[in-house]
């Protein structure tokens, strides 16, 4: 549509990524405008129903165990169950990792499965390697499907880690579907309240790129280590 | 009192609930759907009476339980009270019975004894039922007159950027929202934001000399700092829940409530009487482990026991934030938009609706537009109008400004009239639909170019 001041149109797009000068047809959308809605919701929609696949996590080189969520559905439906693991994947998770570490990253599915491809090979050995350089030991990375944050509880004390991070898909909106957060405890347990996590959020391409969003971790938990 | 096979009250309310994945969450909802139905049919055998002697947290512990019943209105239930929830029902229902004569039923009626009736209503019994009643409120304008469809314009942004947030705002004007307030809810809740936006908002409205008011979505406690700095603004928001729990884990009291409330009234910009603005939305009190067992529909029917004790302007649901643990598809989300609509009501609240989603439920946009056009129907006071609908802040997905629009042309509803007026002076509005300098923010920067 002509605005009556085209350059200041811009201006004003140029001041928020919303949705913003789109026109109208009628009372509705353009088709422009809904083609481009539908399209970027359904992305995210995507994003959160599709699996990871198995290449990705035999691309990134680790084992792969699942909390005890059967499916996305109970992924889904049932928090309290993503962060539990049955007996079996706890004893894999023990028997393949090393124990005693300073700090044990993993990978998650969270809400957004393309996060763990599109950041996990730039955002993994980034930041293992900051850590190294400063001495720290680090665990055996792994990767859990169906992964709430609150997977973190379990691990830190099965692993006897004294620094938990997940790096953990977060609820896609419409402008990426490909974001990541990072969620780390001193002295992670059951215990711990919500509070007790720092958050590293909107790791993506078009957010905070991962080898950026790896140096800022890593000074947050050599932060949290010397505490 | 027969209950059948169920234990208590509160087993036959959990179970009678439509199946929402809130109470599967919580282990009280019914295992089948013939399980539901006996529950449904034992339910509409008890009284007004049984489910007023039933709170779903005990009067002794529980300061919005002590709110709800201490409000009631006694003569209002003497008449009522040995009805049982079918006759109660079906009275609502009868063309004998006016708006009027349910909104003052209604005041002798408990959260529970509404979430009760509600349970026993189908989908158009509940929009049927809500378009009845006739409820207005008064703070600068007066919204809930008849055919009004009022909507409140969501400017946010990521940062609270002031360029960003005033762009959405003149965006949203252009189209005719912001009727029933214009408000952001902050990325960044401290004294010092709210105060900007405040001033921001403000300075809008009166640039424009546009008839509404203005409100930041910031804690409670945020806000009433903010008005001692003698920055003003025109509703007090806040986020409510069904329980004193619930609300402790909002970091909220009821006196702290009623305190926000003076202040505002004394110090705040609204003319008034109505100077509070809440929101709900059901699954908030079993997400803070505070429901006591109970359903999910009656928790969040004592937000609007709790609600009306401040005489709000504007009370809305919510309704798809919480996320699919809490109502997991369309179809859960369509009838919790319902019910809340109508269990508002009938406690005499002018409520909207955030008819929204996230993206982990299995819905779209369609599902979205279809529930507003049924709420339309159900005579909601206002919706929320976003940037196409997208909230770039919160990462969920809500109405458009577009869909107001829309709504109204279609629905034969039309703007508040003050404001109404406002947009046909600028050619944003004409003969009930939109006007030709609709959709041109820029019209608003003409003393700025």
């Amino acid at each position: 549509m002509d605005f009556l001041y085209p350059k200041e149109m811009e201006k004003m797009r140029r001041e928020t990524p919303a949705r913003i000068g789109i026109g109208h047809a009628g009372p509705r959308y353009t088709t422009k405008a809904e083609l481009d809605f539908w399209e970027a919701q359904t992305r995210a929609s995507d994003a959160v129903q599709m699996e990871v696949p198995k290449e990705v996590v035999e691309q990134l080189g680790v084992f792969e165990v699942r909390t005890k969520c059967k499916n996305k559905y109970e992924m889904l439906t049932r928090p309290d169950w993503g962060r539990l693991f049955e007996e079996d994947a706890k004893k894999k998770i023990s028997e393949n990792c090393e124990h005693h570490v300073d700090v044990q990253i993993y990978f998650g599915d969270g809400l957004c499965s393309p996060s763990v491809g599109a950041n996990i090979p730039d955002l993994y050995p980034a930041l293992r390697a900051e850590l190294e350089a400063e001495g720290y030991k680090v665990g055996t990375p792994f990767f859990v499907r169906y992964c709430r944050v609150n997977t973190a509880r379990t691990i830190g004390p099965l692993l006897d880690a004294k620094l938990t991070c997940v790096l953990l898909g977060e609820r896609p909106g419409l402008v990426t579907n490909e974001s990541m957060s990072a969620y780390m405890a001193l002295d992670a347990r059951p215990e711990m309240s919500e509070s007790d996590y720092k958050v590293v959020s909107n790791i993506s391409r078009i957010g905070m790129p991962p080898v950026e969003a790896a140096a800022y971790i890593a000074e947050l938990m050599k932060g949290e280590l010397t505490k | 009192m027969n209950l059948q096979e169920f234990g208590s009250i509160r087993e036959v309310m959990a179970k009678a609930n439509d199946k929402k994945s809130g109470d599967e969450l919580a282990g009280i909802a019914a295992e089948t759907a013939t399980e539901r139905m006996r529950a449904k049919r034992v339910l509409s055998e008890l009284t007004v009476h049984d489910l007023f002697e039933c709170p779903a947290v005990p009067y002794e512990d529980d300061e919005v339980t002590r709110i709800i019943i201490d409000d009631i209105d006694k003569a209002e239930y003497e008449k009522i009270k040995n009805w049982t929830m079918a006759e109660l029902r079906e009275w609502l229902l009868a063309d004998s019975t006016t708006g009027d004569d349910m909104l003052r039923a209604g005041r002798g009626m408990t959260s529970e004894v509404i979430a009760g009736v509600c349970k026993l209503m189908g989908n158009m019994d509940l929009m049927y039922a809500s378009s009845k009643m006739h409820i207005e409120k008064t703070c600068n304008t007066t919204i809930g007159g008849t055919n009004v469809l009022a909507s409140r314009l969501q400017p946010n942004h990521p940062v609270d950027g002031p360029g960003g947030v005033t762009a959405s705002t003149l965006e949203g004007l252009s189209y005719g929202v912001g009727d029933a307030v214009l408000g952001l809810n902050p990325a960044i809740d401290t004294v010092d934001s709210t105060v900007t936006i405040w001033n921001l908002l403000q300075d809008i409205k009166h640039r424009y000399d546009v008839p509404t008011q203005i409100c930041v979505l910031s804690h409670v406690t945020t806000q009433m700092k903010a008005l001692q700095t003698g920055a003003k603004a025109d509703l007090c928001f806040q986020s409510i829940a069904g329980s004193e729990a619930a609300l402790s884990a909002f970091g909220v009291t009821a006196s702290m409530l009623e305190e926000a409330r003076a202040m505002f009234m004394q110090d705040g910009s609204a003319k008034g009487p109505n100077v509070m603005y809440f929101e709900t939305g059901q699954g908030s009190e079993l997400s803070s482990s505070a429901h006591n067992n109970w359903d999910q529909v009656t928790m969040e029917c004592r937000c609007y026991g709790l609600a009306r004790h401040y005489d709000p302007f504007l009370v809305n649901t919510v309704v798809g934030f919480m996320g699919p643990e809490y109502l997991y598809d369309s179809h859960q989300l369509l009838r919790a938009g319902l019910e809340d609509v109508f269990n508002g009501h009938l406690h005499g609240l002018p409520m909207g609706c955030d008819v929204c989603y996230t993206n982990h439920m299995p819905t779209d946009q369609d599902d979205g537009e279809s529930l507003a056009v049924m709420l339309t129907a159900a005579g909601c006071h206002y919706f929320m109008g976003l940037p196409q609908g997208d909230d770039i802040m919160l990462m969920y997905q809500s109405t458009g400004y577009h869909d107001i629009a829309a709504l109204r042309t279609m629905m034969h509803k039309r703007p508040i009239p003050e404001f109404e007026k406002w947009l046909e002076s600028r050619g944003i509005w004409v003969d009930g639909h939109l006007g030709p300098n609709a959709g041109d923010p820029t019209r608003f920067l003409e003393e700025a170019v």
